[in-house]
This record gives C-alpha cells, structure tokens and sequence, in this order.
C-alpha cells in the first residue's frame, strides 16, 4: 500500500475551488427558466406529490376561468390556482437550482474533453509512427503518444514511458503528479496535460465512458437515479398522498349530510396543504445537493446509492501509513550503549544526519535540537557525504574531528565488526518490541548507541475515532507491521481493532466476516492488489494516483488522493439521510397546524359553532384557506438553502442525535406552521386582500 | 371526576400490567414450542390434520393456512346460522337468520369483531351461541394471536426461511393460553351471577302480577372468551351493560381485565421473542399511555356532563349518567368503553350514543387510530409493529442511517406493504360512510339530525373496519346495505390489512439482523415512545379529522351553543 503521504496533507479542504454561493444570479436566473420547463407533467410522474399538485392547479385553473366566463366569482379560485401553480414551481426550482450548481463545474470539465487531440500509434512499439485522431474515435486498446504539451485523450495505462502530469482539470490540484509505466502509478485520466517527457498510453474506455466524462454526468445530475433510500421515501409520499385524497374526497359525501360540500378551490388547497409538498419538493434536490457536496470535497461516487451507504457504515478499514499515522517514522529517543553519555549519542547522530534530507534524517536532527539544545550546522567546507544505498544500508558524514554513522543495526554491526557492548542486543529488541525502528550510531567505528524510530500518530486523529465511535463506528487500523508494533499504534491511535501484517488477502477475508456480522464496511485504497478488497467494500475509496484497476473497483474516487476523508465521506453520507429525515418530519407534523387554519374555515358556513376551532384567530374563512396554501407554497422555498447545504452533522450518539432532531424539526414542524400561517394572514389582511 | 374513580382506574389497570408481565414471558414460551402440559392432546389434534409442527411454513404459506382455516370457520358458522331453527339445543323454537344477517353476522364473529345486527336472547339457539359463536371467539383470538407471534418472530434473528407452523402456533394458544384463562374466567363469572345454563327462558310474574321473560343461557363461559379474545359479541344484546352479563362492578372490573391484558401480554411476549425485553415494554408504554389518555378524556368529558341537562337543573355533580350504569359508574364506565374501543373487543357496558359528542368522540377515534392501543389479540402488535416500521422510516433518518427496526433495515418493500395496510382503514371507513351518507337506503337507517347522525354512520364502518365490533347506536344495523357493506368492511379491516402485514414479516424475516451499535436509531426507551406515539397520531389519525369534525366535534361546539337537531 502506497498512500502518498506527501500527497495526503497538502491538498486539505480546496473545495473551495469549486464553491458556488447559494444565490448566485446567473444560477438562479438559469434555475428559473429551468423550473418551468420542468413543469411537463411527463417530467414531474417522477415526483407523485407535485405531480398530483399540478393536476389539482390544472383542474382549479380551469374552473377559475369557466367563473370567469360565467360570471361568477372566482378570484378567490384564482388565487387558490396561483398559489398551487407557484408550489409546483417551487418545488421544480429547488431541483434547477441543485442541478445548476454542479452544472458550471460540468462546464470546465467539458472544455478539457473537447480540445484533446490524439496521437494514434499504428504500431505500439513505433513511436515515431502516428496520425492525428480526434479523441471521441479512440477505441479501448488504441495505443496513443502522449509529449510534453499536449493532453492526454482518453483514460489509459501508461505501457512505456514516465511524465509529470498536471492532472488540474480533474483534481484542481495544479502541482504535476509523476505518471509512469507499470507499479501503481500508472493510470491516466483523459483530459489531463503532459507537462514533461512523453508516455504511451494504452486506451481503457470507450469514448462517451471516460473518468471525465462519468464526471460530467456526475455532477450535471443527468444519470442520477433514485437511490434505495429515496425511492422508499417516494413511496411513503405516494401513499400518504392517496391517505389524504381519500380524507378529502369523502369530505363531499361527509360533509353533504349537513348542509353544503366544500367547493373544488377549497378541497383543493385542503388537500395540497396536507399532501407532503414539503418534502416532495425538496427530495431531490437533496439527493442532488448531497453527491455535489461530495464533488466539492473532491470525492466523485459513482452512484447516490454509494453515498447512502457511506451513511450506513459500521466499520472504517484504514491503512496506518499516511491515514493513522503521519508518513514518516521519527526519532523518539537515543539509547546510549554503555559507558557513552547521551548527549554524545545525540552530537553524533545529529551530525550523521546532517546530510540526510529524508524526513527521518530531518526528524533526528529536529529531536537532538529539542532534546539536548543541538543546533545543526551548515554542512562544513571538506565534508564528505557517504549516501545511503540499499547494499549498505548506511550512511553518514566524514568531518575533519571523525567519521559519523547510522544505519540498520544488523549492517552497521557488521561493517564495524568486533565486540557489541554489552546490553545492546537488549536495548534495540526492546524498541523492536514496542513498535519502534532502532537505527545504530557510530563515531570513528565506535559503536555509540541507537536512535529509536517511532511512527507518530496524527494528531488529533484520536479525537476523531472518538467521535466515530459515539456514532457506532468502528475503526480498523491496516498495516504491514508485525503485531506487536501494530498493537503498540493501534493503541495509541485509539483504534478498536487492527490487522497486523496484512495482505490484500487479508483485508478480503476481513471484510467478508465483518460483513458477514451484518456490518457495513468502508475502506481506502489505490494498488491493483486493493481491487478485490474495494471492490467487496461497502464503501470503497479509490485514490485517483492509484492505478485504474483501483478506481474501476471502488465505488468512489478520490482526486486528492486523501485516505483520511474516508471519515468525511462517512460523515456526508450520514448528513444526506439527516437531510431527507429531517425535512420529511418537519414536512408531516406542518399538517396538525394546517387543519386547524382550514378545518373552521371549511366547516364555517354548515357549523359556525366551529369557529371555535380558529385558536390563530384567522381573519376570515378565505383568507385562512390562503394563508395555508401560501405558507406551504413558501416554505418550500425558505427551506431551499437548508436542503443544499444539509442539515448540520453533529456526531453525539444515535439517541441524542435523535432527541436533538426530533426537537427541531418534529416540534418546531408542529409549531412553524401556526406562527408562517398567522403571519401570512396578517399580511393579507394588512394589504386588504381579506 | 373523583379520587375514587380514578383509584379505580388506576387499580384495574395496575393488576393488567401485573397479570401482563408473567402473560407475555409465558406466551413466548407457547410461541417456542416449551409449553407442553397437554402435549398428548395437542398431539392428538395435530395428527388428525397429519400436521408435523415442527415444519415452518414461509410467510405466503403462513398466510394462506390462516385464510383456509378462517374461511371454513365461516362456511361452518353461516351454515350453522342459517339452519338452527332445525338444530337441538334451540328451546325458544328460533327461526335460521336472514341471509344477509347470516352473512354479516358470520364475517363478524370469524373477523374478531363481533359487530352484532341481532339481538342474542331474541334471535339466536343455544347451539348457534356455544358452537357457532363460542367456537369462533376462540378461533378468531387464535388467529390473530397465531399472526401476532408469526410477525414478531420474523424479528428475532436474521436470514430466516419460515415464520412457524400457523396450525401448531393456533393449536397451541388455543389450548394453553385461551382455554385455561376462559375456564378460570368463566368459573368466576358464574360465581358472581352470571348465568350457565341450557335450561329454556324464565317465566316470571312480577310484584305488579304482570308476566315476564327472563332470557337465560350459558352464557358465563362465553362472556369469558368474549372478553379474553377481544371478541366482544354480547350474549345478551345489552352487552355488558345487561344485568346478567354485567352483574356486578366487580364482574366489569374483571371484564375491563380480561378484555386488556392479552393485547399488553403480547407487546411484552414480543420483547422476548426479539431477545430484548425492553423493546416489548416500549411498545406497552405507548399502549398504557394512550388508554391512560382515552380514559381520562372520556371520564372528564362524561363527568362534566351535558350542559343542556345542566341548564335544566340536573344535579351537575352526577355528571351525564344517560345510558350507563348506576352500578358501574362513570370511572370504570370510562375506563370500559377506552379499553373496549382501544383494545378491539367491542364489549359495552353503557350506551355510547348517549355519551357528550367528546366523550363518543374518544371511543370512535381510538378505532381509528387503527386498533392498537392495546388493539385485538395480535392484531393489536402487529398493527402497532406496523406504526413502528414507520416511525422508523420517517424519523430514523435522523440519526444518519438507513432506518431499521431490531437490526432489520426498513426498505422500500416495508415501507410499501406497511402504507397498503395503512390505507385499508381509511379507505373502509371514510369511503363506505361518504357513500352512505348520500345514499337514500343507508340515509333510512340514521335515527338522529345534524352531527349526530354523521357520527351513528361513521361509527358504524369505524367499528367493523377496526374489528371492534362496538355499535354507537341509535342506527338501524339489520338491512341489507348495512349488513353487507359493514361485512365487507370487517373482512377488508381484517383480511385486507393481514396480507400486507404477513408479507411485511416474509420481508423482515429474510432479512440479515444487523449488529445494534451507538449510532443505530434507539428503539426502547421514553424517546422512542413518544415518537411512536406521536407517529400513530399523525399517520393514523391525522386523515379522520375532517370527518370528525363534521360529527362529534361540530356536535361539540352546536351543544356548547345551546343548539339541538
């Protein structure tokens, strides 16, 4: 497993490359236009809420006008229609709105596509031999050459060759990554720009088919399809909206008994006010909002339904390189061996160090300096660098006052042969033991001591698993080290489990029993012996630096390339569901309020006695009808922002989460409606339209 | 409302919680198969049918054992009905029932409701009360006590191929539960006077020398299991309010125990189906809670009495005593008619139609809140598992995950089955009773003007979609359109609701039982009571309103006014 540490903390939070504001105009006007088109009752048979709205706009319309024909009164039906019309539209704008945001993205993206040109080999193994091709006619296993300057066509293996590749269409990461033929590094994503030496490209996807283009489609909405979730929610919908087209339609046999039914305009507004607009209205642009705030955090899911799940996961799998602990081992202590004082130790190893520029060498230095007050000095005139090789596995300085050393233990003993000083054996197994790397240090050939190296944990990450595990996840340390080094991290890290000396097989087998426990699993992962694993993961998050059997196996791709956001993931998919939750709460408890503005007024003219009912002490029958079918038209719209931005993630426990929301959005859904309703009565009355 | 009265209610229900914890661990150990004291006897029943018990049956086989078992039962009894003017055991010499009351009055006793367009002591023979009713007040319990233990334990563990055997689950809590409980009942009952006997009516000649006809029967025992399986089907058409039904207000407060403790025996026995206790107390609590609040809503509104008789110069004190008890009284008559109407037996001991428009409105709407607090014998669990998988689904979400319920993930498939059975009630009640309402032939059949006619007809389709069974009165039952269409009503209340339900278990059976953790959506606990009791209050209530206030609260505010029809 390769993570890229450097990669891994560089390119921290730039969703903000990608950040649109909620009221953009230029959005906003496009959404407009968007949202009428959208009111084709073809197009809204998705929605069986609005759709149903609609038709009842259509049928209150209609008999407006025929009053009006007639000459009869209808500018109370007229304004019944109005106020439906425009819920309709609200709620087709808050989709054209969600669809608008990824749609400028969708855009850029499309320019890097257009302008590639191919250079397509006739012979994979000539590259002299080309001829111009435009990369919408490339076939899977053309062989494409690829220079300095020019883009790269279509997703592809590099088969020959290495290149810096500036991958910032796809990433929006500009500092050029390294491609290179075979090893783990060896995907390209078509519409990416060589920036130096040449590759040749073997092409992996069909034209239409690309990373690019998955990604257009992504994020302009265009192949989102409904998610299990969402499409059970559909359901509960349609089937409270039939509950209420049977209460409102036996009302006129009911309510016939005594005296009058109701006319059309009022069971109308009746029933679209107890219907479930709210929420019909916002479903999707919620499920939309929710894969594009993955987009912003750079994350691409191939499907919603992988979004949903991330929500679900019980177990994270990890890797300890570059997730857990930060990519580098450090140095921690200096064992003196016996008769060396420490601080003599620590000269020496700082000065071995003194050319080493790898961030174990810097970490001995910075550690002699806090430990022991050593400042480094600038490498003296006369110094003779010995590099460290893999054959020697040493390496070290010669300075006028002597030579200095540090290597793996095993070979600096034997390059200095002779006796090992007495509990030195010891010293070095016991760091060993506890998870640490001992390197030995040597002066003129005179073994010194050693230099514990430790992984360092992540700081902060152990708050992080904390909160994980108030919400019922657990965490899964991954790595290669043997088991106790692995348990002394894990411990420290405050993982719940680990896998020591893992191999993909491993992490296969571990899956499929966890899985097996009824848990879902998510993980990370960028080599090609991670695809079966990602592959059998719940949730699995490719790197986009790893290689294209990766990124076809997991069902998320990550541009920056950042293991750790597996926990963002998580977190955003949970927020997607609290999303939908919430507003579906809010949107069924507005219903108690709403009967006690339109009840009385219906009921008036057969039982004024039911006046009594009015507890808001609406101005009149009509303008009470209205005022409910106006706030429910404007609610829909007020709550617009709060769908594309979600509702706030707090990772307290399932229970007190629970009690928090229900508080909210339960109760404050039973209340909000009697305070918009009075409102808005208030206001009609106050402009002298009731 | 005095400290007396709610002493008693608090009394009664006390001892039904008490006699309900042991009940419930009891009926989980007759759901698995360790009851086994009458084993050669259920042995022998079992090997008449060639029934091996220990084979399960999928939830469509389940479903399909019960219709056979139901249909039979009502082929016997409408066969029965028909013909005891030439069946024994028939000394007041009664003629068989018209078709149309034969068939109503069959569905109803095969369906648990025991809505009753006759009038026991003038129209039906001992045989067709002990053979035909009787029976069926067993088997109907059984039944949906059978489906109750099916659907619970479709939650228990995960990747489950069969749901149980319906014939050994119906055998079983025939014998070791409702037979042994009917027969201490009985005894009882028969003790405090209630009549057990096959000997013709009395003749008596009264102090002022006229003649009269004392009605008798063996009618203990069958009050017994009227009771117990929520049945409700008087022996004598006064119901419990009949002096030889109700005789005493001990005899009611042991009917008020007999008729609860089941339905809160089974949320508890479903606790230790599913392996955790809490979950089954949950459950009870929002049934508590709800007959708590029906009770003290009924009781106040009955004790504050109709401000007509008030203005009039009745004794404000008495509070409205018109068509109940003076025996009972107003607390236990509160407490009867909640559990009655909440728990689905359908039992009166007063006279509902002559309760204030708040207190008949409390009885009407505990039905419609869809039989579940406590409900019938199994159905009530069921119909309140029903509520739960919603209360889930909506409000689950808001904890971050797929919402599920015991492990069991709640998915469109539930979600679609649990609101086809959430629309059997609506669509049975309010569609027959707007049809009914313009329909010149049913319009004959409503005794009062204004408001209260509307409710006689609404309470009617409420009583026999909920198989209550429960009549408001002061509505003429026994025509053609009223028997029939109120028969269809049970068989959709019923039957239309169960198939769904079952296939909701065939579903959450087959399931994987996901492991609990601190990020699953809690259900046991005050939180999720409350969420319960609000979910079944929205989902369940919300669409009767407008009809509602049509009838009993239209009523509400016109007598308020000072107005009469």
């Amino acid at each position: 497993m390769d993570m890229m540490p450097a990669m891994a903390e560089a390119p921290a939070r730039r969703g903000a490359r990608n950040a649109t504001a909620l009221a953009d105009p230029a959005i906003l006007r496009h959404a407009l236009a968007e949202a009428v088109l959208k009111l084709d009752p073809r197009r809204l048979l998705r929605n069986p809420v609005i759709f149903v709205t609609e038709i009842v706009a259509l049928l209150v319309t209609v008999l407006a006008i025929r009053s009006a024909v007639l000459g009869q009164a209808w500018s109370f039906g007229a304004a019944i229609a109005l106020w439906l019309w425009l819920t309709v539209l609200f709620a087709t704008f808050a989709e054209a709105v969600a669809e608008g945001r990824g749609r400028a993205q969708a855009d850029s993206l499309r320019r890097a596509r257009s302008e590639a040109r191919a250079k397509l080999l006739l012979r994979p193994d000539e590259r002299s031999l080309w001829q111009p091709r435009d990369a919408t006619e490339l076939r899977v296993g053309d062989h494409v050459l690829v220079e300095a300057g020019d883009l790269i066509p279509s997703d592809g293996e590099v088969v020959e060759g290495i290149a810096s590749v500036n991958e910032a269409a796809v990433t929006g990461e500009s500092a050029p990554v390294i491609r290179e033929s075979g090893g783990d590094r060896s995907a390209v994503t078509g519409g990416t720009l060589v920036v130096s030496d040449w590759i040749v490209v073997r092409i992996t996807a069909a034209p239409g088919s690309t990373f690019l283009d998955r990604m257009i489609a992504l994020v302009e909405g265009a192949a989102r399809q409904k998610t299990p979730n969402e499409i059970a929610l559909d359901i509960l919908l349609a089937g409270l909206t039939i509950v209420f087209l049977i209460a409102v339609a036996t009302l006129v046999g009911l309510a016939s008994w005594n005296g009058q039914p109701p006319s059309v305009p009022v069971l109308a507004a009746l029933l679209v006010t107890l219907i479930p607009t709210t929420i019909g209205g916002l479903l999707s642009a919620i499920g939309i909002a929710g894969m594009d705030r993955l987009v912003r955090f750079n994350v691409l899911a191939t499907s919603g339904r992988a979004v949903e799940a991330a929500g679900d996961v019980d177990v994270l799998l990890l890797d300890k390189t570059g997730t857990i602990t930060l990519g580098n081992r450090q140095a921690a202590a200096f064992i003196p061996a016996r008769g060396v004082a420490e601080r003599d130790l620590a000269e020496a190893a700082a000065l071995a160090s003194l050319a080493d520029e790898t961030p174990e060498g810097r970490s001995v230095l910075l550690f002699a300096r806090e430990r022991h007050g050593i400042e480094a000095r600038t490498l003296p005139a006369g110094a003779v660098v010995v590099p460290f090789t893999a054959q020697t596995r040493i390496s070290g300085l010669d300075l006028p006052e002597g030579r200095f050393r540090k290597g793996a233990v095993d070979a600096l003993l034997r390059s200095l042969g002779g006796e090992v000083p007495e509990g030195f054996r010891e010293a070095v197994d016991r760091i060993a033991r506890a998870g640490g790397t001992p390197l030995a240090v040597a002066r003129d050939g005179r073994l010194l001591g050693a230099i514990e190296l430790k992984d360092i944990v992540k700081p902060g990450i152990r708050a992080r698993f904390d909160e994980l595990r108030r919400m019922g996840i657990r965490t899964v340390m991954v790595t290669g080290d043997n088991r106790l080094t692995a348990a002394a991290i894990a411990a420290e890290a405050g993982v719940d489990d680990f896998i020591a000396e893992a191999t993909p097989e491993d992490k296969l087998a571990y899956i499929r029993r966890v899985q097996g426990e009824g848990r879902l699993v998510a993980m990370a992962g960028d080599g090609t012996n991670d695809a079966p694993a990602l592959a059998q993961a719940d949730v699995g998050l490719a790197m986009q630096t790893g290689t294209q059997a990766a990124r076809e196996a997991g069902n998320m791709v990550d541009l920056d390339s950042d293991p750790t956001k597996l926990i963002e993931v998580v977190e955003i998919g949970k927020q997607l569901l609290i999303t939908r939750g919430a507003l579906t709460t809010f949107s069924i408890a507005n219903d108690v309020a709403k009967y006690f503005a339109i009840l009385p007024a219906i009921f008036v003219a057969s039982y004024p006695e039911l006046g009594a009912l009015n507890v808001m002490h609406l101005a009149s029958p009509e303008s009470a009808i209205l005022s409910a079918v106006i706030f429910n038209a404007l609610i829909i719209v007020a709550l617009v922002p709060l769908a594309l931005r979600g509702v706030r993630y707090v990772p307290i426990g399932a229970a007190a989460l629970l009690r928090r929301n229900l508080l909210i959005y339960g109760l404050g859904g039973i209340a909000a409606p009697f305070l918009g309703i009075k409102l808005v009565d208030l206001l009609l009355h106050l402009i002298g339209v009731a | 409302m005095t400290l007396n009265g709610w002493a008693q209610i608090a009394l009664v229900l006390a001892l039904v919680v008490a006699a309900a914890l042991p009940l419930g661990r009891y009926i989980a150990a007759i759901s698995a198969g360790r009851v086994t004291f009458l084993a050669p006897i259920e042995r022998l029943i079992l090997g008449v049918g060639g029934i091996d018990p220990a084979r399960g049956m999928g939830w469509r086989a389940y479903t399909l054992a019960m219709l056979a078992a139901n249909a039979t039962g009502f082929v016997l009894l409408y066969a029965l009905l028909r013909l005891q003017g030439v069946l024994p055991f028939n000394p007041q010499g009664f003629a068989g029932l018209s078709p149309w009351l034969a068939f109503n009055t069959a569905v109803s006793f095969v369906t648990n409701t025991n809505w009753q367009a006759y009038s026991g002591e003038s129209a039906m023979s001992y045989l067709s009360q002990m053979a035909g009713l009787g029976v069926q007040n067993f088997l109907s319990a059984s039944t949906g006590i059978a489906l109750a233990l099916a659907v619970s334990r479709a939650f228990a563990s995960g990747g489950l191929r069969d749901l149980g055997n319906f014939w050994a689950d119906f055998t079983r809590i025939t014998l070791y539960l409702l037979l042994p409980l009917a027969i201490a009942l009985g005894i009882a009952f028969v003790a405090m006077g209630i009549p057990q006997t096959l000997a013709p009516y009395a003749e008596a000649t009264t102090l002022e020398g006229g003649r009269q006809v004392i009605p008798l029967g063996p009618a203990a025992f069958q009050v017994a299991i009227k009771h117990l399986g929520t049945n409700g089907g008087g022996f004598f058409g006064a119901n419990s309010a009949h002096p030889f039904e109700g005789p005493s207000a001990l005899a009611t407060a042991l009917q008020i125990w007999a008729q609860a403790v089941i339905p809160f025996a089974l949320a508890l026995a479903f606790g230790h189906i599913v392996g955790d206790r809490r979950q089954g107390r949950a459950l009870m609590l929002v049934m508590l809670g709800y007959v708590l609040l029906g009770t003290g809503l009924i009781y106040a509104a009955e004790a504050a009495g109709n401000p007509l008789h008030i203005a009039a110069g009745l004794d404000p004190a008495m509070g409205n005593m018109e068509g109940k008890e003076v025996r009972f009284g107003l607390a236990l008559t509160a407490l009867f008619t909640a559990t009655t109407t909440g728990a689905s037996c359908g039992a009166v001991n007063a006279m509902i139609d002559s309760f204030t428009p708040l207190g008949g409105l409390v009885p009407m709407f505990l039905i419609q809140l869809g039989e579940v607090l406590p409900g019938g014998v199994g159905s009530g669990l069921y119909g309140m598992l029903v509520f739960a998988l919603l209360a889930v689904f909506v409000a689950g979400l808001m904890v971050g995950r797929t919402p599920e319920y015991l492990g069991k993930k709640v998915q469109a498939r539930e979600v679609k089955l649990a609101m086809l059975a959430v629309l059997v009630l609506p669509a049975t009640i309010l569609g027959f009773a707007a049809v009914s309402l313009v329909l010149p032939a049913a319009i004959a059949s409503i005794q009062e003007a204004g408001p209260h006619g509307l409710s006689e007809m609404l309470y009617a389709y409420t009583s026999a979609a909920g198989n209550n069974g429960s009549a408001f009165g002061g509505l003429t039952a026994d025509t053609p359109w009223l028997n029939t269409t109120l028969g269809i009503a049970m068989l959709l209340g019923r039957f239309a609701y169960v198939v769904p339900v079952m296939a909701i278990a065939g579903a959450v059976a087959a399931k994987p039982k996901l492991a609990a953790s601190s990020g699953t959506f809690p259900t046991h606990g005050p939180l999720f009571a409350g969420l319960l009791a609000g979910v079944i209050l929205i989902l369940g209530g919300l669409q009767f309103m407008p009809a509602l206030a049509l009838g009993p609260l239209a009523e509400h505010f016109v007598l308020l006014a000072g107005k009469t029809f």
